[in-house]
């Protein structure tokens, strides 16, 4: 999977940066590739060219085709790279490109690339989540990650990625659901919504939407999704059953629904 | 009128500070790399220090649709704390290249020591191979003397004049600094040091070349406000508007373009604010207020 996502990233990543660029980066992920894990020039050296990449490739969005992404798809189920940059590519690029024998090593780099990022940095580095090596060593770092102001290196972490869905244990994924709730974010994008709803996560969206609704705001019709299937078991039919009365089409379509399926 | 403030230490000041700003007409601040007030003790808060004028405070000037930019380098003061300074040197090349770093600042001389000036010089190295400007903190005392002696410094190592600002002048140092073809900064404080009025007399009297104004705010006595006030003062006693530009805009972009990481076109669109990026339980927005959304754009 690493050797195959590499080759896509570089290609990627090449076609769409200027020759001087391309040089760079070839030269930079040749001289990283041959670096001793754990030696402070060429850690040094990976945290330099990382921070240079916008200055050598440019920046902006990465332009992929239906067959990038449909490769990405294949090389990594989950992997949807649409939302990353040119800049944040080549960065993860060059993080697979170090050789890393343990977990320990490649926590370590991350840890420290990680304290020293600029916000689009930390973009990058929680997005190239799904391909790193050694991945589950990395939850405290998401962690961290997620407990960030700036929605989006939290969106970075919580959207389009299979890594919370496979990694984060209940309680950091309850917390990342509501959350993305208070930080005004989507829920859609947040891959095993629904395998991972559960009763505990319920409870916890119950209590906001009735947070929200007493402070006269409004509630994400994203939230029933998660609460609909444990309505019943969290005593929350009449919560439910009170959106579905709701000035809001939108909320009444979204609560009404759950009502029907569950058949309140 | 669009301004820029190119010295001011926002991780200091306020949101209303920013909202007054941008109402002001400011449309992009740079916040260079100074002390917190009272020397760090550790290399860690010295990193941390940069890494949240790159990022947490890059990311709150956008949400109030002033662009933030900063310079990066180890002050003179702390220069004197021989550990730390080894330390913060090694660090330095980490974070001089990432975005928004638009000069190696403010660094120079404090009290003129000789930790200060091995400091100074390694950092103007610094500068030269990474191609960045630099931007010079001038000492308040022994000012003539340790203008002069930054200048000549800089050419020693091989920077050009245009390369470099030579900020906190005053009456006495911007003839030399000017002769020798160097960016003449000048900090704006409310009371002491350079005023407003004396600042609109040193226009009419040299003209806007290589002329920048600054407010310098920080976490003292400091008015964030001083480059839209100074200019509107300029303005009421005759100075033409084109100098009045000149010296609280565009003399700064010319200076710091050249790092790659500056440019018109940054807020040349309409505004951008986007308050609903932020986080509503914990810094900028807190609970219940509304966000303002005046145009779409991930500031990242
Ligand atoms: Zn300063």
């Amino acid at each position: 999977m690493n050797d195959a996502a590499q080759e896509l990233l570089r290609d990627w990543t090449a076609r769409q940066a200027p020759a001087t660029g391309r040089e760079w980066l070839d030269a930079r992920l040749g001289q990283i590739g041959a670096m001793t894990p754990g030696d402070p020039a060429a850690e040094r050296a990976l945290a330099i060219a990382f921070g240079q990449v916008p200055r050598q490739l440019g920046r902006g969005p990465l332009a992929l085709t239906a067959d990038d992404i449909a490769a990405a798809e294949a090389v990594r189920p989950g992997w949807r790279p649409q939302s990353w940059s040119l800049e944040g590519a080549a960065r993860i690029l060059l993080l697979l490109r170090c050789p890393s024998a343990t977990p320990d090593t490649f926590h370590a780099r991350f840890q420290r690339l990680r304290r020293a990022a600029d916000p689009a940095e930390q973009v990058a580095l929680f997005q190239g989540l799904p391909l790193y090596p050694h991945a589950h060593a990395l939850v405290d770092e998401v962690g961290e990650g997620l407990r960030t102001n700036i929605r989006p290196v939290f969106e970075a972490i919580a959207h389009h990625s299979p890594y919370p869905r496979e990694h984060m244990d209940e309680h950091r994924w309850n917390h990342m659901v509501l959350k993305a709730l208070f930080v005004d974010s989507t829920l859609a994008p947040i891959q095993g919504l629904d395998a991972r709803a559960n009763p505990d996560l319920a409870r916890i969206l119950r209590d906001y939407a009735r947070e929200r609704r007493a402070a006269g705001r409004r509630i994400s019709v994203e939230l029933w999704r998660c609460l609909g299937p444990f309505a019943a078991e969290i005593g929350a039919v009449d919560d439910l059953a009170l959106a579905a009365r709701s000035d809001d089409p939108e909320e009444r379509a979204a609560a009404g629904a759950w009502m029907e399926r569950e058949h309140f | 009128m669009q301004y820029i403030d190119p010295h001011a230490h926002m991780i200091s000041r306020t949101t209303d500070d920013y909202q007054a700003m941008a109402a002001a007409g400011v449309v992009a601040v740079i916040e260079p790399a100074f002390w917190l007030g009272q020397p760090r003790t550790h290399v860690a808060s010295y990193a941390d220090y940069l890494s949240a004028i790159l990022g947490f405070e890059r990311f709150r000037a956008s949400q109030f649709g002033v662009h933030h930019y900063c310079t990066i380098g180890l002050n003179s003061k702390e220069a004197n704390d021989e550990a730390l300074a080894e330390a913060v040197m090694e660090i330095l090349p980490l974070f001089a290249q990432k975005d928004g770093v638009v000069a190696i600042g403010e660094i120079g001389y404090d009290e003129q020591t000789a930790l200060e000036d091995r400091y100074f010089r390694l950092q103007l190295d610094l500068a030269r191979e990474l191609s960045l400007p630099v931007m010079i903190h001038t000492p308040h005392r022994d000012k003539k003397q340790g203008t002069l002696r930054s200048m000549a410094v800089c050419l020693e190592h091989g920077l050009s004049p245009a390369q470099v600002v030579v900020d906190h002048n005053n009456e006495e140092t911007v003839r030399d600094v000017l002769d020798q073809g160097f960016w003449a900064a000048f900090s704006i404080y409310p009371s002491t040091k350079m005023g407003d009025a004396r600042m609109v007399e040193i226009l009419k009297r040299y003209g806007a070349d290589r002329i920048i104004v600054n407010s310098a705010c920080d976490w003292g006595i400091s008015d964030p406000l001083a480059v839209p006030k100074t200019a509107r003062l300029a303005l009421e006693q005759g100075v033409p508007a084109e100098q009045v530009s000149l010296a609280c805009y565009a003399n700064a972009l010319t200076a710091f373009a050249p790092s790659g990481q500056i440019s018109e076109t940054d807020w040349a669109g309409p505004a951008v604010i986007d308050q609903r990026t932020s986080f509503a339980g914990n810094s900028i927005l807190r609970g219940g207020r509304e966000a303002v959304v005046t145009g779409l754009d991930s500031a990242f």
